[in-house]
């Protein structure tokens, strides 16, 4: 069973916003029913001032789909096409009280049938789905998706993917392929921000404290950890207080001499490289 | 709320009479039978009568017994036992339909330098008996095929099987998790030389299980340690759980009768209902060859995880085929390989009932059952009839 928050729950129940519109400005169909999940949207947007005055959803899909596409409908009713841009698959997920990680997905889907419905709105042709090469094939999942989501949703390893795009949840062989994609996303936004505040730079909202210390426990297991364990040593992240970060250094990190080198020139560094140049790192 | 179960696949209650007789042996009768001492030998005596009493079920001797802790380490010992008492055979035949715990054991071992051969399904879920005589090689190891199958019912002829894996000498395993309680099962006739059984899925708790191995096959213990379950299965004796298995066994060979009887009438009236009064709905396996207690039916352009979900709110408990409601992101592996096109199985729902299921929770379910599907469908972009989207499945 899984662990749904009481709007969830109340959306799936009582959605707010389905069914058909007639003669809608804008309408969009996206997933498919073999994939298991699939969403129309219908909008009504008043021409002069570019708002939307009415939203309608259909979903075949589970709870959490339904919940989401009744929540997007909710969002994006009253606001310009401009605002409504605005709203990502985060946001719906919030609006909901969160969603279980592997349902992340549903979000995504949200989000992406008002892009389309936007697009079809504007006159835009719907991307076509050959125009991206097809990394998954089981849900035909391009590699631009899977950098679009990467990067939106700032996530780094290939369960992440699955869970937000359903890339790699079939067959599983695309995996490695996945995996190559990641590394180049970030290895590419690394170089292409300034020394500063390189992935905050990717990440435009200031951090909140949660955002902080999940980029922290981010940047200290894939960053840091693979280095240490090389040598034998690792580290763990003992608390965030602020800026200060505390840690314990494990293995022959632990007994190391040079274990202040370690946690200030390599630790430190790297946390002001990928997380904020205010932080500082302390053994405890 | 009330809680009408139809999940008995996944797990079943344990019998209020197999708790009773369990709960004296946690605190007063509590020695290890292997102790010596006049306390110790008494716990021992009711442990080997627990064990005759599941030998009786399926009409073994009690040495041919091994406790497990479950249906899965009873198929893991079964298979990887054989394997390594047989090392120089590298073939295992099973079936595309089995249980987690026997595919994915044997595709761990497809990879570790075993050739595994999946024997196919046809749409109603029935096995094809001559590609399983021409899957056998010289070097076949194993065979594993399931009695019955959790997620339709569907019944394989186990005994037919079995007959032509032993022309070949070849040791002849099968998941009998669902089977057991709902057909007579008799080793001193029977083909089958190992047998896996689950506690739970017979109204005794979680975590026991048992496995028949027929004298003479040779197996190598999967668990090494002490002499327990003659040397075959190491670590001290879960008394309390393996009278309660006792205990299930006999209540279950009394109550076969029924299961076949009165839990397949129910089973029969909840499906023919939903197939005559509920649209773009069928049954998922063979109409027949199938445990008295299993439904699966699709209802098309819907989703199984929302059906669930609302059947919930009303308190009835059920499982799905569905995508959304297993930890991978794929749905069924069984309706998959029956040929099953996707929407039929996205839409599927199992209801499986036990002897503790009555008429008046089937006449609920057929009075609340129509709206949950209606008000699901008019969310649903293809639940409209001739809507030229709505993929129409065979």
């Amino acid at each position: 069973m899984w662990n749904y928050s009481k709007k969830v729950l109340d959306h799936f129940q009582n959605p707010h916003n389905y069914g058909d519109m007639e003669n809608p400005d804008a309408v969009a169909e996206v997933g498919s029913i073999s994939c298991g999940d699939a969403l129309r949207l219908a909008l009504k947007i008043d021409k002069n001032t570019g708002r939307i005055i009415d939203a309608k959803f259909q979903t075949f899909g589970c709870g959490s789909a339904i919940a989401s596409s009744s929540a997007l409908t909710d969002m994006v009713k009253g606001k310009t096409l401009e605002e409504a841009m605005k709203i990502t698959n985060e946001d719906i997920a919030d609006y909901l009280g969160g969603l279980p990680k592997e349902k992340m997905h549903c979000s995504v889907m949200g989000k992406e049938a008002l892009e389309a419905a936007v697009a079809n709105y504007k006159g835009v042709k719907p991307e076509k789905k050959e125009e991206g090469r097809l990394v998954c094939h089981c849900f035909g999942i391009t590699e631009e998706k899977i950098r679009k989501v990467a990067i939106e949703n700032h996530l780094t390893t290939v369960d992440e993917i699955t869970n937000y795009t359903k890339a790699g949840g079939g067959c599983g062989n695309c995996k490695p392929e996945i995996e190559e994609i990641l590394a180049d996303v970030w290895s590419k936004v690394k170089a292409a921000a300034p020394k500063v505040q390189p992935v905050a730079s990717a990440v435009p909202k200031k951090l909140t404290n949660i955002q902080k210390m999940q980029m922290i426990q981010d940047v200290i297991e894939h960053e840091i950890k693979p280095s240490l364990q090389a040598d034998g040593g690792s580290i763990e992240l003992i608390d965030v207080e602020g800026n200060k970060v505390l840690v314990a250094m494990r293995g022959t990190c632990s007994v190391c001499m040079h274990s202040q080198t370690t946690i200030k020139g390599f630790v430190e560094s790297k946390l002001r490289e990928f997380v904020s140049p205010d932080i500082t790192v302390e053994e405890v | 709320m009330n809680n009408i179960y139809m999940d008995n696949n996944a797990t079943t209650m344990a019998a209020p009479e197999v708790v009773q007789e369990m709960m004296p042996f946690f605190a007063d009768y509590y020695a290890n039978p292997s102790s010596m001492h006049f306390f110790a030998g008494e716990v021992g005596k009711k442990v080997d009568s627990a064990r005759q009493k599941i030998a009786a079920l399926i009409n073994a001797d009690p040495v041919e017994i091994i406790i497990t802790s479950c249906g899965t380490e009873s198929d893991n010992t079964a298979i990887r036992g054989v394997l390594e008492a047989n090392p120089d055979k590298k073939h295992i035949v099973t079936t595309r339909v089995e249980h987690p715990a026997v595919l994915n054991l044997c595709r761990y071992l497809s990879k570790r330098g075993y050739a595994v051969t999946e024997l196919s399904v046809n749409h109603e879920g029935l096995l094809d008996v001559n590609e399983l005589r021409n899957s056998l090689r010289d070097d076949t190891a194993i065979v594993s095929i399931m009695y019955a199958n959790n997620e339709t019912g569907v019944i394989f002829p186990v005994e037919e099987i079995g007959k032509i894996v032993k022309e070949r000498g070849i040791p002849f395993h099968v998941d009998a998790v669902q089977a057991a309680g709902k057909i007579p099962l008799n080793m001193k006739t029977s083909a089958i030389d190992l047998l896996s059984i689950s506690g739970h899925k017979l109204h005794a708790p979680k975590g026991i299980g048992m496995l028949y191995v027929r004298r003479g096959i040779k197996l190598r213990p999967f668990i090494i340690g002490g002499h327990q379950e003659f040397g075959r299965r190491a670590g001290t004796e879960n008394v309390p759980y393996i009278i309660g298995l006792g205990k299930a066994c006999e209540l279950a060979s009394q109550g076969m009768k029924e299961e076949n009887g009165r839990v397949r009438k129910l089973r029969d009236k909840l499906e023919n209902f939903i197939l005559d009064n509920i649209k773009h709905t069928n049954r998922n396996g063979h109409p027949v060859m199938r445990l008295p207690n299993t439904s699966n039916v699709s209802f098309r352009h819907i989703e199984g995880e929302a059906i669930l979900l609302s059947m919930s709110y009303l308190g009835i408990s059920a499982s799905s085929g569905s995508a959304c409601t297993s930890g991978s992101l794929l749905p069924s592996h069984v309706l998959h390989a029956m040929g099953v096109p996707f929407d039929t199985v996205h839409g599927s729902i199992r209801f499986s009932l036990s002897r503790y299921n009555t008429e008046d929770e089937i006449n609920y379910i057929i009075e609340k059952l129509p709206a949950v599907i209606n008000r699901l469908r008019e969310l649903s972009p293809f639940g409209k009839d001739g809507r030229s989207s709505a993929p129409s499945a065979s």
